[in-house]
């Protein structure tokens, strides 16, 4: 029936159900627009997003992180004190300058700004050693945050490697590898971080100027540490996700046709598990988080003059009676900082993977 | 059941004992001699020391005399001051034990508490309110908490004193110890609690017309507390690790203060002896979980 025109239909038979068009009319455009009632086509992300965005806890947690990640970039160009300065007046050292209370200056400064000069207000004070202290917490903060994103990303790659081996081989390889997690699951992981950091601050030794020992032998055994003995939850969770989806058809079908492992793996099966994977990753950066701040309150953490906000929790106890502003601002950018991880980490749970909702 | 429990104690055996190997082999790792000091000792000394504590014998025959040592209960002397080490632990860990078992008990009574009495009560003030206070409580570490008691009810309010080893006053160490794990308690038995709330066996159990106080103990209660059982474990390896911050704060002369006060001496011998007992009982505080979290739930398979 090309070019068909209604009113040229061919003749009717008697008794034909066939109706007549002519006394049809056609739809506007307008009216078939009306019957569009389709939604709009999402992706998973996009999904998740939109779920992500309608939960105020989240939201709250997110705009939280970016001002505190916003403030660690901009301030150390706004202040002009560097973490490990002295503070000094005209060239000449500020020996007044110790344990200013915040919005405080020296009498040194005082006299400097009397006589005309501008002085950046210390907006958390100072301490013992005359330094700026809101540019130590600043800093602590970006080494904190820093510490806390690599762990989890050294963890994610591990865990994933090897869940994702352990999970597709099967067989003899599943059981040695999960054997190897069982023991390192059952190690308690505290003290074992405690024992590898004592040790591995002794035993790491790097060329003075070069990279690593800009970073410290601290900083890089808790990165061993944590790459050690963490990955064995996130291998767990993916070799577990990896279990149920090999058995899906479209895994069949790949392997089918040809694909190889490492192929189906990476395209198949790694963005089916994805939810899961942004999850505990999430969740991951606080705990890493709490762990430095642990470690560095008991003298294990990043090395000094650099800080982290457990390390200055830590100095601060010194003198805590009649300073207690420096607890107070470490302490409470580890609270603020792990909290809205903690909410936003679950938020993209519920988001993301509603099944995992305990 | 039986084949369970063993294999479940031999790998807890093997854990134990994977956990005195780390620890043996990683302190070996450490450059220089326990008598390398900035006065040297002569030759004849130091050779003389070695051999009193066989570290003139090769590594693998110092272990194997190490872990003979242990399993007499034995762990060497301290690096500092030369103190038997089991002598130490038997005098520190007493008031550790009772710290750690006090904190781990006020977290699991109050948690479940707060967390059914959250779940009852859901979406109205008191559910808020617990929740708040759990998430806020899960965010804070517990040396910041334990500092904040220290400074404002021992200093600057003076309504508890300052710890005296002899009159000691556990009630800022317990509660400073318990926060984290009890927000946890609490989170995990609200939704145990609302997950068995919305069982079939409650709705059938209502409709019977059981007493609303009989439903919720005995039918709801039971069968929230199995999660919480499976996590008292995590729980008390949390309480063991934050015990040494604990009673650094409140310098309580428990094992933990050792312990810390070890690491920043570099007392290896110290840090050694306290890892593998610390790390001895965890494991086995785990396999009392265990077992005990399979025998309360007949459904759970061996396998």
């Amino acid at each position: 029936m090309e070019n068909f025109d209604p009113n040229k239909t061919p003749k009717k038979q008697v008794l034909s159900a066939q109706i007549d068009l002519s006394k049809f009319e056609k739809a506007t455009e307008d009216e078939k627009r009306q019957q569009d009632v389709m939604s709009e086509s999402t992706s998973f992300f996009k999904d998740g997003m939109r779920k992500l965005f309608k939960n105020p806890l989240a939201v709250l947690s997110i705009v939280i992180l970016a001002a505190i990640i916003l403030t660690i970039i901009i301030a150390p160009m706004i202040v002009p004190y560097g973490y490990e300065e002295i503070l000094s007046v005209n060239g000449k050292r500020d020996k007044g300058a110790k344990n200013l209370a915040p919005f405080t200056y020296s009498k040194a400064e005082q006299k400097y700004i009397d006589e005309g000069g501008t002085r950046f207000p210390h907006i958390m004070g100072t301490d013992e050693q005359c330094r700026d202290y809101f540019i130590r917490v600043i800093y602590g903060t970006r080494i904190s945050l820093v510490i806390g994103f690599f762990a989890s990303i050294i963890v994610l790659i591990i865990g994933m490697i090897i869940g994702s081996i352990s999970g597709y081989a099967g067989g003899r390889v599943d059981l040695i590898l999960m054997r190897i997690v069982d023991i390192i699951y059952s190690l308690p992981d505290m003290l074992v971080i405690i024992l590898l950091a004592t040790v591995l601050n002794q035993v790491l030794v790097f060329k003075a100027g070069s990279a690593l020992a800009a970073l410290g032998s601290n900083m890089i055994s808790m990165f061993i540490v944590f790459g050690l003995l963490y990955w064995v939850g996130m291998a767990r969770l993916i070799r577990g996700q990896i279990l149920s989806i090999k058995e899906n058809e479209f895994v069949l079908a790949a392997r089918s046709i040809g694909a190889k492992p490492g192929w189906i793996i990476r395209k198949h099966i790694l963005p089916n598990c994805l939810s899961v994977i942004i999850v505990s990753t999430a969740l991951q950066i606080p705990s890493a988080i709490f762990t430095e701040s642990y470690l560095s309150f008991i003298g294990l953490g990043v090395n000094a003059p650099m800080p982290s906000l457990g390390s200055l929790a830590n100095s601060a106890r010194q003198g805590l009676q009649t300073y207690p502003y420096k607890l107070i601002f470490p302490a409470l950018m580890i609270c603020l900082i792990v909290l809205s991880l903690n909410l936003l980490g679950d938020g993209l749970r519920d988001a993301f993977d509603p099944k995992l909702k305990r | 059941m039986g084949r369970y429990i063993v294999k479940r104690i031999l790998l807890a055996i093997l854990t134990v004992f994977i956990i005195c190997a780390i620890t043996f082999f990683v302190m070996n790792a450490i450059p220089g001699g326990p008598f390398n000091r900035e006065k040297a000792l002569s030759e004849a000394t130091i050779e003389a020391l070695n051999q009193r504590y066989n570290l003139d014998k090769p590594v693998s025959e110092q272990f194997v005399l190490y872990m003979k040592n242990l399993l007499h209960g034995d762990f060497g002397v301290s690096l500092k001051n030369g103190r038997d080490i089991s002598e130490i632990i038997s005098e520190s860990f007493p008031i550790s034990a009772k710290l750690g078992l006090m904190a781990i008990a006020v977290a699991l009574i109050c948690g479940t508490v707060f967390g059914s009495f959250a779940a009852l009560m859901r979406n109205k003030a008191p559910d808020r309110t617990i929740v708040f206070f759990s998430t806020l409580f899960t965010a804070v570490p517990s040396f910041v908490l334990a500092t904040l008691l220290l400074l404002v009810f021992c200093i600057k309010l003076a309504w508890f004193p300052v710890w005296d080893p002899n009159n000691p006053n556990f009630l800022l160490p317990v509660l400073a110890l318990s926060s984290y794990p009890m927000a946890y308690t609490t989170r995990l038995a609200k939704s145990s609690m609302l997950d068995a709330l919305s069982q079939d066996y409650i709705r059938t159990a209502k409709a019977k017309g059981v007493a609303k106080w009989k439903v919720i103990f005995k039918h709801a209660l039971r069968n929230s507390l199995l999660p919480i059982i499976t996590y008292a474990g995590p729980q008390i390896a949390y309480i063991i690790t934050g015990s040494m911050v604990i009673e650094t704060i409140f310098t309580v002369g428990g094992i933990g203060s050792k312990f810390v006060s070890a690491i920043s001496n570099r007392d290896y011998t110290m840090i050694m002896a306290t890892t593998i007992f610390l790390a001895t009982l965890m494991v086995v505080a785990n396999l009392i979980c265990d077992l005990l979290y399979k025998l309360v739930d007949p459904r759970i398979k061996f396998d």
